[in-house]
Order: C-alpha cells, then sequence, then structure tokens
C-alpha cells in the first residue's frame, strides 16, 4: 500500500554503498592505529621510559585537551585545528624516533586518519540517504521496526562520531566505529531485513514520535559511553604494565581517567533518556494496552538496563569500586541494552513485538 | 554528595562518611555477639542504608527481573504456564514452587524491592536533615592549604605600578562570586563561596519520586480493578461484574462503584496489507471498531482503535483485539434448533487461523461438541494441506469434528470456552470408518451421522476484545514523573563546588573544590583569576600542559 517502490530500492543501494565504504573507512583506520602515528609514540614511550609516559598519562591531558578544543572552536574551524595539532605532533614524534625515516613519511604521519575520517563522512552521507530515500518511500514515522530503527542508530552513531571529532580528537576509535556500524548494516539487510511498507495500528499513535527516537537516542550515547568504558579499561592496564606487539597502540591512548570521565558523560545523559524511554512507554502503555506497567518481555529488560545504569551510577560514587570495576558495569549495561534489542525482540513473544522480521 | 572514593577532598557530606563507614564494617566484622536484640537492628540497619548495600540491591534487582522473561508468567499468559509445567513434570512443578512463574509477585522479589526502598528511605531521611542544615549555614571557611584543591591559581595583589588593598580585592571578589550565583560568607582573610546546592536538593526529589512511583503502583492494584470483554458485532456489553468474561478486581474495590454504561459494537473494520512483500504481506494496516456508548445521561457514537482508547467516568475501555465468530446453528434430528449463535474463534497466527470450539449441552440424543479451525483465506501449502494465506475473509472455510457424550459441564468445575474436554467426549466416525469432518463455506450444512442432527454454518461475523481498566491513582504518577526528572537531571547537571579566596601576604590565593562530579571547575577557578588578576598581568599558574597535550588524546 502506498509504497514507492523505486526510492525504496535505492534505499537498498545507498545502504550496500555504505557498508562498501564504511568496509574501506575501517581498513584505513586500522592502518592508522598499527601505523607510525602510534607505533612511534610507543617507541618514545618505550625509550624515555619515566619520564614521558608519566606525562602522558596525567589526567590533566583531558582538560588541555579541551582548552586546545576551546581554540579551534572560537577559530571556527574545529577539526582542522585538531588535525593540525595532530600532525605536528606527529612530525615532532616520529622526528624523534629511531628510524629517522624520510621526510615525507614523518609530515603526514595521520594521513591514514585523515583518510578513514574523509572516507567515513562519504559512508556516513550515503547511509543518511539511504534513511531519507526509505522515508520518502513510505512517506510516514522513519523508525517502525528493527531495521529501521537499527538503520537510524547506526547513523546516529556515526554522524555523532563525526560531530565529537570537532571537539576533539577521537580517531582512535574509528576503527571500532566503522566496525560496528559496518556490522550493524550489515544485520539490517539480513536478520533485520524488513521491506518497505506501511505502519501496524498498534504504532500507529503519536508516542511514537516520543518514544522511539529517545529510544534511538540512549542507545547511540549508551553505546558510546560502553566503547570508552572499553578502551579505558584496556588503557587502564597500559598504565601499570604498557602493552606490547600489536596492540601498543593502546599505550599512547589518551590517559585512563581522561576515558572514564567522558565515559560516565555519556553515560549520565544516556541514563537520563533511557529513563524517559522508560517513562514514555509507560505512558504509551497505558493508552495501547490499558496499563502503564506490566513486565511484558520489553518492559522487563527496559527495566533490567535502567537498573543496571543507576547501580554504575552508584557504584562511581561507592568506596572500594575501582574505575575498572565500574567500567565493567558499565559493559553489563550495553550488554543489557543490546540483548533487549536484538533478543527480546527477536525470539522472546510480548506484546512489543513489532520487530517486523 | 561527596565522591568518597577522592581522597584527597576532606569528607563534608556526613552521608557519605557514614557510608563508606558501615562499608568498611560490612567487609571486616560481623556485629559483636554480645550487643543484644537492638544492638543487632541498629547493626542491620546501618548495613542496610549503606550505598554499598543500595548498590548490591539494586544488581540483585536487575537479576531477579530477569527470569520472568524467560519463563511464562501468570500474569501474563497462565495457559502457556500450565502447558509448560505439564511439558516438564517435576522440574516444572519445583520451578512454580519457588514461585518462578508468578516473579513480580514472588517472595523473593518482593523482598528484593522492599528492602531497597527500606535502604531508600534510611538513605533519604538522613540525607535530607544533613542538606537542609547544610543550606543554612555559612559556605565552610578556607582550608590553611589552599593548594590541595582540584583548581589553585594565584595572582599578584600589587605590583609596583598598580596598587590596591587587600580590602579591594576581597570586595570585587565577593561581588563577582555573588553574581555568579554563589553562596558567600566573608572571612577575616579570605571569601568562602559554595554553589550548586540544587544538586544535593535534585537527588533527593529523585530518590523520593522513585518512592512515590512504587507506592502509587501498588496502590493502583489495591484500589483498582481490569477486566476483559469479548463483543461479537451487532452485540451489546451491559457493564457489570457479570457480564465479563473475566475479571480481576483489587484487594480494596468496591464492585457497587462500577460506572454504568452500555456499550454497542456497531461494527468493525479490518484491513490487512495485500501489496507489501516478504515478513510485511498481511501486516494489519487498521482495526477501527464503530461503536456506541449509551450513559445514564447521553449516547454517542465514536471509533475505538488501537491506541486510542475510551473514557467512561474512571474507566477506560481498549481494544485489545479481534477476530472471527462463525455463527452456527445446530439442529437435532427432529430439526429443532439446538444451539445458535456466533462462536469466539481465536486467531492463531497473523493469517488468522482460527480455532474454537461449540458446545452443544441440549443436544440429544448425546450432548455435542465440535472442535474447528477457520481459515479466513484458504489456499493450499506445498503438501497440500489447507491453510490460511490472509487474515481478512476473502475465501472462508470451517473445519469441524464432531465429538459426542458428557460435556462436562454439570461438573461445576471451571471450564474454558475455547477447549474441548474431550477425554469423556466419543469422535463421531464417518460411514467410511473415517473420523467425521465437516468443511463447510458460509451458508453450508452439514448432517451428522448416526442421528445426531445437523450443523448450519450461517455466516462469520468480528468480534473485538476489549480491557477495561480502572486505576484511580493513575494520574498521581504525572506529577512525579515531571519531578523525578527535574530531580535527576538537577543531580546529574548541576555542579556543585566550592570555591574560596584569600590573601595571603601579597599574593591572592584563588581555589576551587568539586563537590562530585564538576567539569569545570577549573574553568571557573580560571575565569575568576582572569577577572582579578591586575589586568597587565598574567595569571602565574596557566596551565604548564596546555600547549603540548591536547594532541595526547589523538595520538
Ligand atoms: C530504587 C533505588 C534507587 C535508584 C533507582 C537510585 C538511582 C540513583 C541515581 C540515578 C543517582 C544519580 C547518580 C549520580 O548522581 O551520579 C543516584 C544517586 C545517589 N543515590 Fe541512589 N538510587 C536508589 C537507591 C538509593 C539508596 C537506597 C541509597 C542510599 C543508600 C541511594 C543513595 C544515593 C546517593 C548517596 C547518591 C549520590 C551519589 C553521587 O554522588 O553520585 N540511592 N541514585
Amino acid at each position: 500500500m502506498d509504497v514507492n517502490v523505486a526510492l525504496a530500492q535505492w534505499s537498498n543501494l545507498l545502504i550496500y554503498s555504505a557498508m562498501a565504504v564504511y568496509a574501506i573507512a575501517f581498513i584505513i583506520y586500522a592502518f592508522d592505529l598499527f601505523g607510525p602515528a602510534f607505533a612511534g609514540d610507543t617507541q618514545k614511550v618505550e625509550e624515555k621510559a619515566g619520564r614521558r609516559s608519566g606525562r602522558s598519562t596525567r589526567p590533566e591531558t583531558g582538560k588541555a585537551a579541551s582548552t586546545a578544543a576551546q581554540r579551534g572552536g572560537a577559530a571556527g574551524s574545529g577539526t582542522t585545528a585538531v588535525l593540525d595539532d595532530a600532525e605536528a605532533t606527529g612530525t615532532s614524534g616520529a622526528g624523534d624516533s629511531a628510524d629517522g625515516g624520510d621526510a615525507g613519511k614523518t609530515l603526514d604521519v595521520r594521513r591514514w586518519a585523515r583518510a578513514g575520517t574523509a572516507l567515513t563522512v562519504l559512508a556516513a552521507a550515503f547511509h543518511v540517504g539511504a534513511i531519507v530515500t526509505r522515508t520518502l518511500a513510505v512517506m510516514r514515522v522513519p523508525w517502525s521496526n528493527m531495521m529501521e530503527y537499527a538503520l537510524i542508530a547506526s547513523a546516529v552513531v556515526s554522524v555523532a562520531y563525526l560531530v565529537l571529532l570537532r571537539f576533539r580528537d577521537f580517531r582512535y576509535l574509528g576503527t571500532f566505529v566503522t566496525f560496528s556500524v559496518l556490522l550493524v548494516l550489515g544485520l539490517c539487510i539480513t536478520v533485520f531485513h524488513t521491506p518497505a511498507a506501511q505502519i501496524i495500528p498498534a504504532l500507529d499513535n503519536y508516542w511514537i514520535w516520543i518514544h522511539v527516537p529517545i529510544a534511538i537516542l540512549s542507545t547511540v550515547l549508551l553505546f558510546l559511553s560502553a566503547i570508552f568504558a572499553l578502551v579505558q579499561i584496556v588503557r587502564s592496564r597500559s598504565e601499570s604494565k604498557p602493552w606490547r606487539g600489536p596492540l601498543r597502540f593502546i599505550n599512547a591512548l589518551p590517559g585512563s581517567k581522561d576515558l572514564e570521565k567522558t565515559s560516565y558523560r555519556f553515560a549520565a545523559v544516556g541514563f537520563v533518556t533511557w529513563t524517559f524511554t522508560l517513562v514514555a512507554g509507560a505512558f504509551w502503555a497505558e493508552i495501547a494496552w490499558g496499563r502503564y506497567w506490566g513486565w511484558d518481555s520489553k518492559e522487563i529488560w527496559t527495566f533490567v538496563v535502567w537498573v543496571v545504569y543507576a547501580a554504575y551510577l552508584h557504584a562511581r560514587a561507592t568506596r572500594g569500586w575501582t574505575p575498572t570495576r565500574v567500567a565493567v558495569l558499565n559493559l553489563v549495561g550495553i550488554a543489557t541494552v543490546i540483548f533487549n534489542f536484538s533478543i527480546v525482540n527477536l525470539y522472546f513473544n510480548g506484546l512489543h513485538a513489532y520487530s517486523g522480521v | 554528595m561527596e565522591k568518597p572514593s577522592q581522597a584527597s577532598q576532606p569528607p563534608t557530606t556526613s552521608k557519605a562518611t557514614k557510608g563508606a563507614k558501615g562499608a568498611k564494617g560490612a567487609k571486616g566484622r560481623a556485629p559483636a555477639a554480645d550487643i543484644g536484640f537492638v544492638g543487632m537492628l541498629r547493626w542491620a540497619w546501618r548495613q542496610l542504608t549503606t550505598m554499598r548495600a543500595a548498590l548490591i540491591l539494586l544488581l540483585v534487582l536487575a537479576l531477579a527481573a530477569i527470569p520472568g522473561s524467560l519463563l511464562p508468567q501468570r500474569n501474563q499468559d497462565p495457559g502457556a504456564v500450565s502447558t509448560f509445567i505439564e511439558e516438564n513434570g517435576s522440574w516444572g512443578e519445583f520451578l512454580d514452587t519457588v514461585q518462578l512463574f508468578d516473579v513480580y509477585t514472588s517472595v523473593w522479589f518482593s523482598a528484593v524491592y522492599i528492602l531497597l526502598m527500606v535502604s531508600l528511605v534510611g538513605c533519604i531521611i538522613p540525607r535530607t536533615k544533613h542538606h537542609f542544615q547544610a543550606m543554612r549555614q555559612a559556605p565552610p571557611k578556607a582550608p590553611r592549604r589552599l593548594t590541595r584543591m582540584s583548581a589553585y591559581r594565584t595572582t599578584p595583589l600589587a605590583t609596583g605600578a598598580q596598587q590596591r588593598t587587600a580590602e579591594e580585592l576581597l570586595e570585587t571578589a565577593h561581588e563577582q562570586l555573588k553574581k555568579s550565583g554563589y553562596r558567600t560568607v566573608r572571612n577575616e582573610d579570605h571569601i568562602a563561596a559554595e554553589r550548586g546546592y540544587l544538586k544535593e536538593t535534585g537527588n533527593l526529589v529523585f530518590h523520593v519520586s522513585i518512592l512515590a512511583t512504587v507506592i502509587i503502583m501498588a496502590m493502583g492494584g489495591l484500589f483498582g480493578y481490569s477486566g476483559q470483554r469479548v463483543l461479537v458485532e451487532g452485540d451489546t456489553f451491559s457493564h457489570s461484574l457479570v457480564s465479563y468474561d473475566s475479571f480481576e478486581p483489587g484487594t480494596f474495590f468496591d464492585a457497587n462503584s462500577l460506572p454504568e454504561f452500555r456499550l454497542t459494537l456497531d461494527d468493525l473494520e479490518t484491513r490487512f496489507d495485500d501489496e507489501a512483500t516478504g515478513a510485511q504481506f498481511g501486516q494489519p494496516r487498521q482495526f477501527d471498531a464503530d461503536v456506541t456508548l449509551n450513559t445514564p445521561e447521553e449516547e454517542t457514537s465514536f471509533v475505538l482503535r488501537p491506541n486510542e482508547p475510551v473514557r467512561v467516568e474512571g474507566s477506560n475501555i481498549y481494544l485489545i483485539g479481534n477476530g472471527y465468530a462463525p455463527v452456527i446453528t445446530a439442529r437435532n434430528a427432529n430439526g429443532d434448533v439446538t444451539y445458535s449463535g456466533p462462536v469466539v474463534f481465536l486467531p492463531q497466527d497473523g493469517v488468522y487461523t482460527s480455532t474454537g470450539v461449540v458446545k452443544v449441552p441440549d443436544a440429544s440424543p448425546d450432548q455435542l461438541g465440535f472442535g474447528g479451525v477457520l481459515l479466513p483465506t484458504t489456499g493450499r501449502n506445498d503438501s497440500g494441506e489447507l491453510i490460511s494465506t490472509f487474515a481478512e475473509l476473502r475465501n472462508p472455510l470451517l473445519v469441524m469434528d464432531a465429538y459426542r457424550g458428557d460435556l462436562g459441564l454439570d461438573s461445576g468445575a471451571p471450564q474454558s470456552v475455547y477447549q474441548l474436554e474431550s477425554d469423556s467426549m466419543e469422535q463421531l466416525v464417518g460411514d467410511d470408518g473415517q473420523p467425521f469432518q465437516m468443511v463447510m463455506q458460509p451458508g453450508d450444512t452439514a448432517e451428522l451421522p448416526d442421528g445426531h442432527g445437523s450443523v448450519t454454518f450461517e455466516e462469520i461475523r468480528k468480534y473485538a476484545a476489549l480491557d477495561v481498566h480502572h486505576d484511580p491513582v493513575q494520574v498521581w504518577m504525572l506529577p512525579f514523573m515531571a519531578l523525578l526528572f527535574g530531580g535527576l537531571s538537577l543531580t546529574l547537571f548541576v555542579a556543585r563546588r566550592r570555591v574560596w579566596v584569600r590573601v595571603s601576604g601579597d599574593q591572592v590565593e584563588i581555589a576551587g573544590l568539586a563537590r562530585g562530579e564538576d567539569p569545570r571547575v577549573d574553568e571557573a577557578v580560571e575565569e575568576l583569576t582572569q577577572v582579578l588578576s591586575l589586568e597587565s598581568l598574567e595569571p602565574e599558574s596557566a596551565d604548564p600542559d596546555a600547549d603540548s597535550a591536547p594532541n595526547r588524546s589523538g595520538k
């Protein structure tokens, strides 16, 4: 009924294109991580162990970096400012390093990261294009089944990552971000795949404009928080015992205290929006099913997610909980979020069975 | 609140320190044997109201909620629970004994959340007291060594060219801090300032709102009711206890309080997608019930839809489901009608393959029962079996078996109207010796074997499944949700910090202490330093890392 088939096909085509570009970006970003920018730094760290690494892991890093971001922001070109900074140190870093390489190489030590970011921008454009064409194909709310939800959430992750780059150089996350977005898109065209169509009456209500986008936003925020928590955990290990081998790039990441703060900020906002998702869901349930809370399987898991993040926030303020343990709780949190989206939607019965799959 | 993990900060909030102390106690030792019963209680209370206990209870609550999603629950689907227990024998019975089919009303789940609520109360009360006192006290004096604070700057009081007195400086600082929303106090040689009291206020409001939410939920269960009724097109539902198919009153529900109304289902329009591809084919697109509502005052007509309940005097009526009800007439061998009326068939899948039973206690010579399957749009699958291919009534077919014997209706035991107790019944057999089966389209009549009369499939009507709910305290949720969000946002996003400005010798010291999460404490102190510095002078303690550090994050 009322589906523009041509546009729907365009949407699928754009998804495939985005996937191809994300895949290349992923590989290129990996070159950056394992390449000279991080390795050079590591050598330096190893050479001048005490003084140098002591400084690089100081918590002040974050503060100074945000000052830099402000400077960049004030100049009206945050990204370039940060990129230039990175390049500048890249130069000195590689110059320091023992191999004494040729000038061309040392000049642009993070060219892989730059290429990766450029490709991510292109992929994100395809990705957003896929959402727009699909929406135009059906002319209705663009998030009414699992595929559309995942399509949008992954686009928001990708766009949020690009926007955050303007404030701070997070490109060390590029590999991870492009990989996870690629994975989600892969699921979108296989397991979650749902042909473009109109909406079912149970969803045809203004609450879908409130409940679902906030849920998507929360998922993205909590996901970003979890990425930082994960990096924090591996980074924290490297502070007592530096990594060797291919994982040595970890030693050059920002300090774990800094990462923990970023992770917490995303989680705090994510907790508020998740609370809103839950409460909005209860309001909707009241008009859809006649009760605001009934322990339906989706309600159960949304509650579990909420309680786990409440525990995370408490753990942070409880003596005896080390930052690493708190970060593990954060990862448990994102695991419940993912479970709630995937397993509960696909395998559990309930009123909330709108996967469309 | 204090972050107990940040050890460098002076302990200022009694709850946090008390919590930490209690937590240490929990780790270290059990209560001494000689403290007596009251001492024991007091010890237990202290343990329960620590942050650590709250944290553990939260984690246990999350775990305890999970089984309810893995096992069928009685409150959702009692049928699935009985089936599960039957299929799993003693294992199923064991699970039932430990209330795993009633998780959310179970003793153990209740214990966890009640303990959490008690812990919450034990937490809120002393914190409220303490916060109330803190709000009436002046910000604490500066500690002796300000260099220890999380942000610290100095700037000269005077130079050769520019002179000012300590008095002047402190005056400026005082004004500046006040303007920025600090509560300030002027001490002998310094200004002490604090801001962000709303953080703790928000925290308390948030926790109280949680408590209120749980109480409102419990009260709704006590004073409300809910009931279900299936209504076939053309039929009228007169609101009273007896006309419900099922009814669950709250403990304090008063049957006389049922509002008076009649609801007639005039027409039910359903539409399904016959154009989409894949999993979207056959999905519902429209359920519109035209109903007429008669209250003592007036008669109104409207459309009842999913997501659009009707509210009648505090009772809400919801369209929860729909399906088909074949109209069946049974006659005995003499042609006398023994049964006539619509029979509600329950849809089993997305294409509305529906099952139902007809019980004819007045049949003769034996009682009769029919069990059948209705296919709204009949087709054949690859192996040639009859199946339904679409949910709308495009080519309906009714297939029924017939049983004779005792329906068991007189035994007094409650029976489902959707199931035949076929144990004590015997299936009718056709002339060919095979089990007798009727395959009918609307209008068809089938003769039953052995003089049991005939069955006519007259037509198909649609029915709506309605839920009626009443929850008198539900409206209180709205204000408490607003408070919950307000409180949560304040506690998470308001920065609470103390600032001191002190003149010591020819130096001005400016220091800030974050109390809890505060990403801006350093910036705030820096800004204040800028304001207080003699114009031409740079603040001495500009961060030495500022130039080299930004790229650290990217490298
Ligand atoms: C249903 C139970 C509870 C929930 C959902 C809950 C939730 C929360 C949330 C979301 C925060 C904000 C976290 C933050 O400010 O960083 C918080 C803070 C806090 N809660 Fe609870 N809480 C619960 C029970 C308790 C109990 C029983 C206590 C007392 C033992 C408690 C003590 C605190 C304290 C002291 C803070 C401030 C922590 C900080 O400085 O960050 N909470 N709670």
